[in-house]
């Protein structure tokens, strides 16, 4: 009992999400689920890209190419050879980890402006390179996945709490994507707080006295190239699944752009920032778009014209903003917050006390 | 630290409460979603922003002739047509959430003129499963109007383009039966199925085709391509490409020294295109294309009902350009919509007016060029099919002939 009172309040936090996320659906409509499982694979992919940004100080534009990549194995598998579906998810992931693996080996003798570059390239070329084979990849015309029916034992417990109608397969999807973010979230809490993590972290920060410590760069760099390419792998299955439809319009250059500005916006090198940036990189361009068109006092001529560079427009505002208010994202600045808040209420006999101040690179 | 425990706590039953509130909207039963004994209510998903947003005013137009029909005839046998269009930027998973926020959340009676082939692709299996009329896409894929029998929910509206491409197959079999013809075509379904109607029009002929080249939608520039073609020895450019390529292509055709005849795709030919390419120097010699609407620029339908009422309509919609050929497409594809709505009468059913739409249109539509009949039997699912060939003469488009029907021809 005195350890749970003891417990600092991060972990009550993460509790108050975990039940949040669990309950969502049995509240909200299957419509409104779907959406919140955009937010999860976007959180699940961004986690990833903070790995490799945050933690290890590698830039990737190239994350939306890798999504398809690993979209495009979970629906060849499924549509070509009848694979369950929830057997396609770690392949996916694992085959998209390999490209990311082989895609960090020229990544270690590029510098940040040159790698940039070069996984820009990859989002480039890969809409179009995943036009063929066309008997395989359905070419121009993409692949149809029939969404599918939640299992016996998930309707009934499912119906058994809310007394509704049946669970729909957008809500079984919200959990599976639910048990998948949760997990990959776990791993990356344990990965970034022990030995690969600190490694990662201390390349990002001096790379020259990183080596000097004996960590290996080249491995650890095409390590944290690769796990972070296995999320967006597990990401890109899910967005298939949940979309029920791959093409290579669904992975145009924006989405690599959305990812890495959902990663800054909800701060680097952090656990909680991809979940915040998740509901970002979703929320934001929908809302960009329906809430200006819908507001009355606006003028339709700034509307229409707002309307039609309204995502870009904003991504671009809030992304300015965050880096001059808040550079370590809205985590960050919670964080920051926070701290102070507690400083307010100890009063003023702690202030000045030399304490270390709160630090977001710090988890 | 310690103290934090039991207050989180109450913050956490705050919030679950506050869930709780809000999710309690549940739809509730109705025979006919979307309908009230004052109002229809529709939804639409176009590219409004991203490398598409020149279609979007296309759903402008549409919202005015609405506009125009709620103001002057009090709506559709009194209700009133309540039209909503979201922004998908033209990608195929935007378009699946939006329309099922459409569909579930905004509780639309019919999806209506969606457009793009794989954003329409994408949502069509999921309306046909919850029996939403997805009508009159956007988009001349033949596969919206060939596959109505898995589909029947699903409907296009405009001429096929491998119909349109059999009129050009045609045209060349008629005037230049030696040819030789050069193709420049988008590597998507769009660029795919014009060719592939062009190939089976000229059939036996097929080799007169001495070179096809494709590009990416991504790319930068056609001149590789052209040269191409013009290095094989082509005299005949076929142009199968969106408006930004089909300027930059005609541009770079010139500036070769190059002047083969052009036939131009369709959804290319809109006048104002024309002018840019001109402005930018292209010569715009030789240039045939076809057309199935009234183009607003063309001086001989200055005194044409059909083309007065357009203008009455599109003064409702103040960023659209009333000389831009989207403009009228998307109040000519409202009428035939509104026509559907009246002919359901009282029986507003999404079955009904699937089996109107589908199955017995039967309209002579003012905004299309005269003779074109928008027209579906319970064995044709191709609403309109007759196009007429239409050469530049350096300030507006000519109709030559009369018009060419495919009904049947495409399966």
């Amino acid at each position: 009992m005195n350890r749970i009172r003891s417990a600092p309040p991060r972990y009550w936090l993460v509790l108050v999400a975990v039940l949040f996320f669990v309950g969502l659906p049995t509240v909200v409509t299957s419509f409104q689920s779907s959406e919140w499982t955009q937010v999860l694979i976007f959180a699940i992919v961004i986690m990833g890209l903070n790995i490799l940004v945050g933690y290890n100080g590698q830039i990737s534009l190239g994350h939306g190419a890798l999504m398809a990549v690993g979209a495009y194995t979970s629906a060849i598998l499924i549509h070509r050879y009848h694979v369950d579906y929830l057997v396609t998810i770690p392949i996916a992931g694992l085959l998209t980890g390999l490209v990311g693996f082989l895609l960090g080996i020229p990544a270690l003798r590029l510098s940040a402006l040159y790698l940039a570059l070069a996984t820009f390239a990859l989002a480039v070329v890969t809409p179009s390179l995943i036009k063929r084979p066309a008997q395989f990849t359905g070419g121009v015309q993409g692949i149809l996945i029939t969404p599918p029916d939640p299992p016996q034992f998930a309707k009934d417990v499912f119906g058994g709490v809310t007394g509704g109608p049946a669970m729909t397969s957008d809500q079984w999807l919200y959990y599976v994507s639910l048990v998948i973010a949760l997990l990959l979230f776990w791993f990356a809490w344990n990965l970034v707080r022990n030995r690969p993590g600190r490694a990662m972290r201390a390349i990002r920060d001096r790379e020259v006295a990183a080596a000097a410590s004996g960590i290996n760069i080249a491995g650890y760099k095409t390590l944290a190239f690769g796990i972070s390419a296995f999320y967006a792998g597990v990401g890109g299955a899910l967005y298939g699944l949940t979309s029920g439809f791959v093409s290579p319009d669904t992975f145009p250059l924006s989405l690599s752009f959305q990812l890495l500005v959902g990663t800054v916006i909800g701060g680097l090198a952090s656990i909680a920032g991809p979940l915040v940036g998740g509901i970002f990189t979703f929320w934001l361009p929908i809302l960009s778009n329906q809430f200006v068109a819908s507001q009355p006092w606006i003028p339709t001529q700034v509307a229409a014209a707002f309307k039609n560079a309204g995502p870009a427009v904003t991504y671009g505002a809030l992304l300015i903003l965050i880096m001059i208010f808040a550079p370590n994202g809205v985590v960050g600045l919670v964080t920051a917050g926070y701290a102070r808040l507690q400083a307010r209420l100890r009063g003023a006999g702690d202030r000045g006390s030399g304490q270390m101040p709160s630090d977001a690179q710090t988890v | 630290m310690a103290k934090m425990g039991p207050r989180l706590c109450v913050l956490a039953a705050f919030l679950v409460t506050l869930a709780a509130c809000g999710g309690s909207n549940a739809p509730a039963a109705q025979t006919d979603v979307g309908i009230t004994s004052n109002s229809i209510s529709l939804g639409n998903t176009i590219a409004q922003s991203g490398p598409a947003a020149a279609y979007g005013t296309i759903a402008a137009a549409e919202q005015a002739y609405f506009t125009y029909i709620n103001n002057t005839k009090g709506g559709v046998n009194g209700r009133k047509i309540n039209f909503k269009v979201l922004d998908d930027a033209y990608t195929p998973a935007n378009a699946v959430t939006l329309t099922k926020q459409l569909v579930e959340q905004d509780q639309v009676f019919a999806m209506f003129s969606g457009l793009g082939t794989q954003t329409q692709t994408s949502v069509r299996d999921y309306l046909n499963t919850k029996k939403v009329p997805q009508l009159f896409v956007a988009t001349g894929a033949t596969t919206f109007m060939a596959d109505y029998s898995s589909h029947p929910f699903t409907i296009g509206w405009q001429p096929p383009y491998q119909g349109e491409a059999r009129i050009y197959a045609k045209d060349i079999l008629a005037n230049h039966p030696s040819a030789k013809i050069g193709v420049l075509y988008q590597n998507d379904d769009y660029g795919q199925d014009y060719l592939k109607g062009l190939t089976d029009g000229l059939g036996s002929s097929a080799s007169l085709i001495v070179d096809k080249e494709s590009y990416e939608v991504t790319s930068a520039s056609t001149a590789s391509q052209l040269a191409t073609l013009k290095a094989k020895g082509a005299d005949t450019l076929f142009l199968f490409t969106t408006p930004a390529f089909t300027i930059k292509s005609l541009v770079i055709t010139t500036a070769l020294h190059w002047e083969p005849t052009i036939y131009l795709n369709s959804v290319s030919n809109p006048q104002v295109y024309m002018g840019i390419a001109a402005k930018a120097g292209a010569a715009l010699k030789n240039v045939t294309s076809v057309g199935y609407i009234k183009d607003p620029t063309d001086p001989q339908w200055a005194n044409d009902s059909g083309m007065q009422l357009y203008k009455t309509v599109i003064a409702n919609c103040t960023t659209c350009n009333v000389n831009d050929g989207f403009n009228i497409y998307g109040v000519a594809v409202a009428y035939t919509m509104v026509d559907v709505l009246t002919q359901a009468g009282s029986n507003m059913t999404r079955q009904n007016v699937m089996n109107i739409a589908g199955t017995q249109l039967n309209e002579s539509n003012p905004f299309l060029l005269p003779g074109v009949n928008v027209k579906t039997t319970s064995s044709d699912h191709f609403p309109i099919t007759q196009e007429q060939v239409i050469t530049w003469s350096g300030t507006g488009w000519t109709l030559k002939g009369s018009l060419i029907d495919e009904r049947g021809t495409i399966k």
